[in-house]
């Protein structure tokens, strides 16, 4: 267990928070939670153990603290990316106790002691996960921004068909899903990309899953 | 977002009790709609009040041959169990209509059921919105109203409730359970959980201060050929305009609600018994004293051609 260096108002954090959103609405919210913290009285803190790609770190966040804020901001993970900040755009996705999950409409202390997959654990640049690598292959993304919550949403996608969950597209309810291309199209709709790599993500889930592309 | 407190309750009659006795409680399960809200500000308890921990996530069978389906239940699961596939497939095909994969693998069942409108307004802070700040006026009667209710308004409100699961749960004629501080239990018809916005739009729910949902149950399986249909601007991820969810039975009668079309999932029972004298009957029974506005009065005809496509598909 290693202790993180807190949750300081940097100047980074804010530019950060700013560049990140793509609606505008996050950034005057996340430096006005920042400053409050500050000024008035201390809003209310509480330490949580977060088990993130393994590693287990105990932290001490403001309650309000969301997973991914904790993820990049005291974790210093990076990988995943602030979108929305409102699940409407899925770049925040990780991976927590094996189902993906949007981080930023979960809160960091909801999830003591539970295993957090990101980006930065499912493979490394040495060592790509299949779906890393075939989006290298497929060249899934242009600018990258939405690629590491692509990723781990294919993964846990292809789990999801595995396991049997059904989606919209699924004909018969009842049935073991398979996977086709309209059944990754549905259920990658939660990972939106404005560079509209769509075609070469769906490429690149196919390769893992050894299936073929149907138009 | 505001500062609030944390705690996680381990009991269901500990997290009522603590929603009581603390001022500005709220509970939280899978936060996809508190936490949206609260970071808008539109919602903003002083204390949360964590129930993931209640162990309220199980699908277990009634003494009556139904299901009794915990209020913590997620949205992946209940739309995945094999019994709900089998027997109450509305229900799994309403859910997966639902959000995303990754929303919907947090989103619990009381959750869902107690996600607020998507009315523009009522996310945008200055504007006027009887239901967010009561008394200040409605923005969306004369506003931008293309997906507001066309059923059961009033000039208070015009917003729609804009799950899909409880749609289903409405036509299977499901059963809110509760419990309070005092331990005191109650089960609410489906159909009474939910209010028309009438004067006071800001009361949503027949829920007392402090009430915590503990399950939905459904009654024993009714057979029939199971349809959820939802119309939306996009084929994935979006929100419903109109929605209907059906048990059709051999002969055509059978059962219709609908969503996107009123402030509580929306069904006229006695218009159920014009479905075998076709769509246009039908319709115009179920949408007896619609009020439109210029920009949602399509809502009209599109439910009387949802309703025969869910006629085609149920004969097919
Ligand atoms: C981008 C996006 C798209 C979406 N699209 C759809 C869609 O197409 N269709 C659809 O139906 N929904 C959609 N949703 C909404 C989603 O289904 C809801 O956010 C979710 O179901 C809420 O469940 P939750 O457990 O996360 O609730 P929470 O956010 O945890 O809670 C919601 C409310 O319920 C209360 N509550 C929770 N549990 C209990 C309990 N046991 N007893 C009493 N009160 C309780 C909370 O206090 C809170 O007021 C969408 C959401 C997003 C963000
Ligand atoms: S329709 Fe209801 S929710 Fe929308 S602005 Fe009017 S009062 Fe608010
Ligand atoms: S940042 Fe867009 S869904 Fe979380
Ligand atoms: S690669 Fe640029 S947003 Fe998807």
């Amino acid at each position: 267990m290693h202790q993180d260096e807190g949750f300081p108002v940097s100047r980074r954090g804010v530019i950060a928070g700013g560049v990140a959103s793509a609606t505008l609405v996050a950034a005057p919210a996340a430096a006005q939670a920042q400053t409050q913290g500050t000024a008035q009285s201390a809003p209310p803190t509480m330490p949580v153990t977060l088990k993130v790609n393994g590693r287990t770190t105990k932290i001490n966040v403001d309650t309000r603290t969301t997973l991914l804020d904790a993820l990049r901001e005291n974790l210093k993970l990076t990988g995943t990316k602030k979108g929305c900040d409102h699940g409407q755009c899925g770049a925040c996705t990780v991976i927590v106790e094996g189902r993906r999950i949007n981080s930023c409409l979960t809160l960091a202390v909801m999830h003591e002691g539970e295993e957090i997959t990101t980006i930065e654990g499912l493979g490394t640049p040495e060592k790509l996960h299949a779906m890393q690598a075939a989006f290298v292959k497929h060249d899934g993304y242009q600018c990258g921004y939405c690629t590491p919550g692509q990723i781990c949403s294919a993964v846990a996608t292809l789990g999801e068909i595995k396991a049997g969950i059904p989606s919209h597209v699924t004909g018969d309810i009842s049935a073991q899903p398979t996977v086709t291309t309209d059944e990754l199209r549905e259920r990658m709709s939660g990972n939106i990309c404005r560079c509209g790599a769509y075609a070469n993500i769906i490429d690149a889930i196919h390769d893992v899953a050894g299936t073929e592309r149907s138009a | 977002m505001k500062a609030f407190t944390y705690e996680r309750a381990t009991s269901a009659k500990e997290a009522a009790s603590a929603a009581v006795r603390t001022p500005g409680a709220k509970f939280i399960a899978g936060g996809t709609n508190l936490l949206d809200l609260m970071k808008l500000q539109i919602e903003t308890p002083q204390h949360l009040i964590d129930v993931n921990g209640l162990g309220l996530d199980k699908i277990t069978p009634t003494a009556d041959g139904g299901l009794r389906v915990g209020a913590l239940v997620r949205n992946t699961d209940l739309a995945a169990d094999a019994r709900v596939r089998k027997d109450y497939g509305v229900l799994s095909r309403a859910l997966v209509s639902g959000a995303s994969g990754q929303l919907r693998n947090k989103a619990t069942t009381a959750g869902n059921l107690l996600q607020r409108t998507r009315c523009p307004y009522f996310y945008d802070t200055t504007k006027p919105c009887n239901k967010r700040q009561p008394g200040s006026g409605c923005a969306a009667i004369g506003g931008f109203n293309r997906n507001l209710a066309v059923m059961g308004t009033s000039d208070a409100c015009i917003a729609t409730h804009p799950s899909d699961m409880a749609v289903a749960m409405r036509v299977l004629d499901a059963t809110v359970e509760t419990v309070n501080a005092a331990s005191q239990t109650r089960a609410i018809p489906i159909a009474d959980f939910h209010r028309l916005p009438g004067a006071t739009p800001n009361i949503e729910t027949s829920l007392a201060h402090g009430e915590l949902i503990t399950a939905v149950t459904l009654p024993k399986p009714i057979g029939g050929t199971h349809i959820y249909q939802k119309v939306r601007d996009r084929a994935s991820y979006a929100f419903a305009l109109i929605s209907v969810a059906a048990v059709i039975q051999p002969g055509g009668r059978g059962r219709l609600a609908f969503g996107g079309l009123a402030h509580k999932p929306w069904r006229v029972e006695s218009a159920e018994a014009q479905m075998p004298n076709g769509a246009k009957a039908t319709a115009s029974a179920v949408l007896a004293g619609a009020r439109t506005t210029s920009q949602n009065a399509f809502k009209l005809p599109l439910v009387e051609r949802t309703i025969g496509a869910v006629f085609e598909e149920a004969k097919a």
